[in-house]
């Protein structure tokens, strides 16, 4: 962005104060477009959820507003805006308006220093994957002080679940972001970008076995953190209704919805930043990645894609598993998830003390966790596919699905049969 | 802000929670109180009377056979058993004769309406743990009965198909082949269900070995049905107080065996649940390929006069012995009827049972003893 800024304010010939008047207007501007961006991609996200949950449970998901359903989520974020903004009587009026800004900031804040593409970063901070992991803890305050504030003991026990939580899976999340920062060497998230490369088995997800047990260590415990199901404990629907957020309607309500959208991206874009490469193009080195528009574009579209898939696992999960409790919650953390960070750091430091600069012995590792990581994938595909068949269901992946308006065929209704049947039948003779 | 914490001595601080009437786990209008030391329980009183629509005292004011389609409503999710044990009653008291081709259709129709029963209850544990996909799934199967039973009646939920002295609409052949089409789709939905959530590790950790009920307090509390059964204790009135055509048929009575922890806890009573459901599939099978030609209804007058006297009838429902009792003095209304139900022993034991579990388990509590709201305040 710095760049940007000298380029305006040199052609302009500006100086002094209206140079860093155009500064100002500058970070105003980068600002309003990364929230704007992060708003678009929380809102399709929902969109997202509500499409695929669709076609998991054999249904379709909203389809009417717009072209297949695409713009329903902004007529639902009309719907919110436009809805009264109640305060409950015994709440804390000022705590209870503040807490969603809260949430909302520092889910967004994050996305200023997400690399969505080569130069597409809003700001590439030297200390980056610190600056997420900090910005990130201010939701915590902002769950505990609605559920806080709300003055309402269900949503206090959400508030309270969230806090424990949260504080209690970032450290698993900092310490497999560790391992990544032992790798490589820097905490930039661009730096980290560079140090890989765009095939597979240069990702950091292969790099060694014990990364590629980080990514599942990072993976769960950020699940934990967005307050996903099978850790979904601070809102549990069937629990505490709806936990910390029960008492919020209009667009204070709205604010902790997309914040939990754009977490789930959030995570996904981190992972494919830590782990998958980022916008690296197989093939085509950073060097000439920055010389070329087209190679630009093509970086972005690769991280969006990776992070898209990130978001459709997350998303999967979320339709299959059942909630944990929170005892099994805090024993998941603390006797699996942070002992297992721990070495998985240590023998990352082993693994570097044995190897420690990129050598043929090096690849062989990770071609060899590649090939371990693609038979998983292949195991996986073909019990998927094994249950699948013998179900005997048709196979339907069309996430776009129109469906019929309003169509009632009777000679495939179970109902037509019987003695309904009869009568169904003397109608149409005598039509 | 208003304090949320009562003192109650040096170490007893407990919060006291109002769950209910309005929950979405409490399946309807049910109310519990919860005495909390934060997520751990001290226990949990339910309350009951929210749904009491008078069912009891209104068979006072009706006819003998304008009074089975009010029995639809004791529970709206096995109309069909209401019916049948109301039917029963009037039919041992006047001494009605039920043909067999009649006996034959309740048990189809009692049968699936079991299945659909079942599917709401699996569904809704797995739903208050967390899964929904398996609830939309299940609701789905459902939809097929409620079908088959509209086809058969011409009513969903309410059916009002089983009538003093037998039943009110003959199937034909062409609908038996449709149920029998249902059961083969259905059984392979059952081992699905198996593959895809009664074995998944979280459901299991969240189920095994939590708010286990022994067979002694399941008997003294009048435990029925899978409740009942999954407690360890062998009993389903189908076998051992047999009625209707079920002596002829051959079936086998799930029990809980303490599968993933101890004998009584909650996957016991889930688990007997979807075993049930293959054993039902098998029920009607059997009909199918049994079910004789003949009238569908005995020789039932107009206006039945029971003589005086009293009758206890009870048939195995979908959540256990539901009973009716029905005392005539001779006329054309019953003097006093008395339902007696599954959910509202199920209720009671809740208090007993309750002690120490978190908020979460109690979640699976109710939804794994099945309580349905109407069915406990008639």
């Amino acid at each position: 962005m710095n760049a940007l800024a000298d380029f305006i304010i040199n052609s302009l010939g500006l100086s002094g104060l209206s140079a860093e008047l155009v500064m100002l207007l500058l970070v105003v501007a980068v600002a309003a477009a990364v929230f704007g961006i992060g708003m678009t991609i929380s809102g399709l996200l929902t969109l997202a959820e509500r499409r695929v949950a669709g076609r998991i449970q054999s249904r379709i998901g909203p389809n009417r507003v717009g072209p297949f359903g695409l713009l329903q989520w902004l007529v639902d974020g009309l719907k919110l805006i436009m809805k009264e903004d109640v305060v409950p009587h015994d709440a804390d009026p000022h705590m209870f308006r503040m807490a969603p800004y809260l949430v909302v900031v520092g889910v967004f804040a994050a996305f200023a220093s997400l690399p969505f593409g080569q130069l597409l970063i809003a700001s590439d901070l030297n200390v980056g994957i610190l600056y997420l992991l900090a910005i990130t803890s201010l939701v915590t305050v902002g769950v505990l002080m609605s559920g806080w504030a709300s003055n309402n003991k269900w949503s206090m026990i959400g508030g309270i679940r969230a806090a424990a939580q949260i504080v209690s899976y970032e450290i698993p999340t900092a310490l497999s972001v560790a391992s990544i920062i032992l790798i490589s060497g820097t905490l930039s998230m661009q730096g980290i970008i560079n140090e890989q490369g765009g095939w597979p088995w240069q990702w950091y997800i292969f790099y060694n076995p014990f990364t590629f047990a980080v990514f599942f260590l990072y993976f769960t415990a950020a699940l934990a953190e967005g307050n996903r199901i099978p850790f979904d404990l601070p809102e549990a629907e069937s629990e505490l209704v709806s936990g910390y957020n029960t008492e919020y309607s209009g667009m204070r309500f709205a604010g902790f919805f997309l914040a939990e959208f754009a977490n789930i991206y959030l995570m996904s874009a981190i992972a494919t930043t830590l782990f998958f490469g980022g916008w690296q193009i197989p093939g085509v080195t950073p060097e000439q990645q920055a010389g070329s528009l087209v190679l630009q574009i093509t970086g972005m579209v690769v991280f969006m894609s990776k992070s898209a898939v990130g978001c459709f696992v997350v998303i999967w999960i979320r339709w299959t598993l059942p909630r944990l409790r929170i005892d099994q919650l805090m024993s998941l953390c603390y006797k699996y998830l942070i002992p297992l960070s721990f070495v998985c750091l240590g023998g990352n430091a082993i693994y570097l003390l044995i190897f420690p600069k990129p050598s043929s012995a090096n690849t062989l590792v990770h071609m060899i966790t590649t090939l371990f990581g693609g038979v998983l994938i292949v195991i996986f595909v073909t019990r998927v596919m094994y249950h699948h068949r013998i179900s005997g269901v048709s196979l339907d992946l069309n996430f776009l699905a129109r469906g019929e308006k309003g169509k009632y065929n009777p000679e495939t209704q179970v109902r037509a049969y019987g003695s309904f049947r009869k009568k169904y039948e003397k109608k149409q003779g005598a039509k | 802000m208003t304090t949320v914490i009562r003192e109650l001595g040096d170490e007893q601080r407990e919060l006291v929670l109002n769950m209910g009437p309005h929950h979405p786990s409490t399946h309807g209008v049910l109310r519990f109180v919860l005495h909390t030391d934060g997520e751990v329980m001290r226990k949990a009183v339910p309350e009951i009377g929210y749904l009491h629509r008078g069912l009891e005292k209104i068979a006072e004011s009706t006819t003998y056979p304008g009074y089975v389609p009010y029995t639809d409503r004791v529970n709206y999710l096995e109309a069909m058993f209401a019916n049948e044990a109301f039917s029963k009653a009037i039919e041992s008291l006047s001494d009605i004769e039920v043909p067999e081709r009649a006996q034959y259709l309740r048990a189809i129709a009692g049968e699936l309406n079991r299945i659909a029963s079942h599917n709401i209850t699996i569904g809704c544990i797995t739903m208050d743990l967390g899964a929904i996909t398996p609830f939309v799934h299940l609701l789905r199967e459902r939809e097929t009965i409620n079908d088959l039973i509209e086809a058969l009646c011409g009513q969903r939920v309410t059916h009002h198909y089983v009538r003093i002295g037998g039943v009110a609409y003959d199937a034909d052949d062409n609908w038996l082949k449709q149920v029998e089409k249902f059961l083969n789709h259905f059984e392979a939905i059952i081992e699905e269900l198996d593959n895809l959530i009664v074995y998944n590790e979280i459901l299991v950790k969240r189920m095994a070995d939590v708010a286990v009920i022994t067979a002694d307090d399941a008997v003294g509390f009048g435990l029925v049905g899978p409740n009942l059964r999954a407690s360890g204790v062998d009993w389903d009135l189908r076998r051992d107080m047999p009625y209707g055509i079920y002596p002829k048929l051959d079936f086998d009575v799930p029990i809980g065996a303490g599968e993933k922890g101890t004998v009584g806890d909650c996957f016991d009573r889930f688990v007997v649940r979807v075993r049930e459901l293959k054993q039902s599939c098998r029920i009607i099978r059997q009909c199918i390929n049994n079910i004789p030609d003949g009238d569908i209804i005995g020789n039932v007058s107009r206006k039945i006069k029971p003589p005086k006297g009293e009758v206890y009838s009870c048939v195995e429902g979908a959540r256990g012995e539901l009973g009716v009792y029905v005392v005539s003095d001779g006329t054309e209304k019953p003097y006093r009827v008395k339902w007696r139900s599954g959910s509202f022993s199920a209720m009671s034991i809740i208090e007993h049972i309750s002690e120490g579990l978190m908020i979460a388990d109690l979640v699976a509590v109710i939804a794994t003893l099945d309580v349905i709201a109407p069915e406990t305040d008639r």
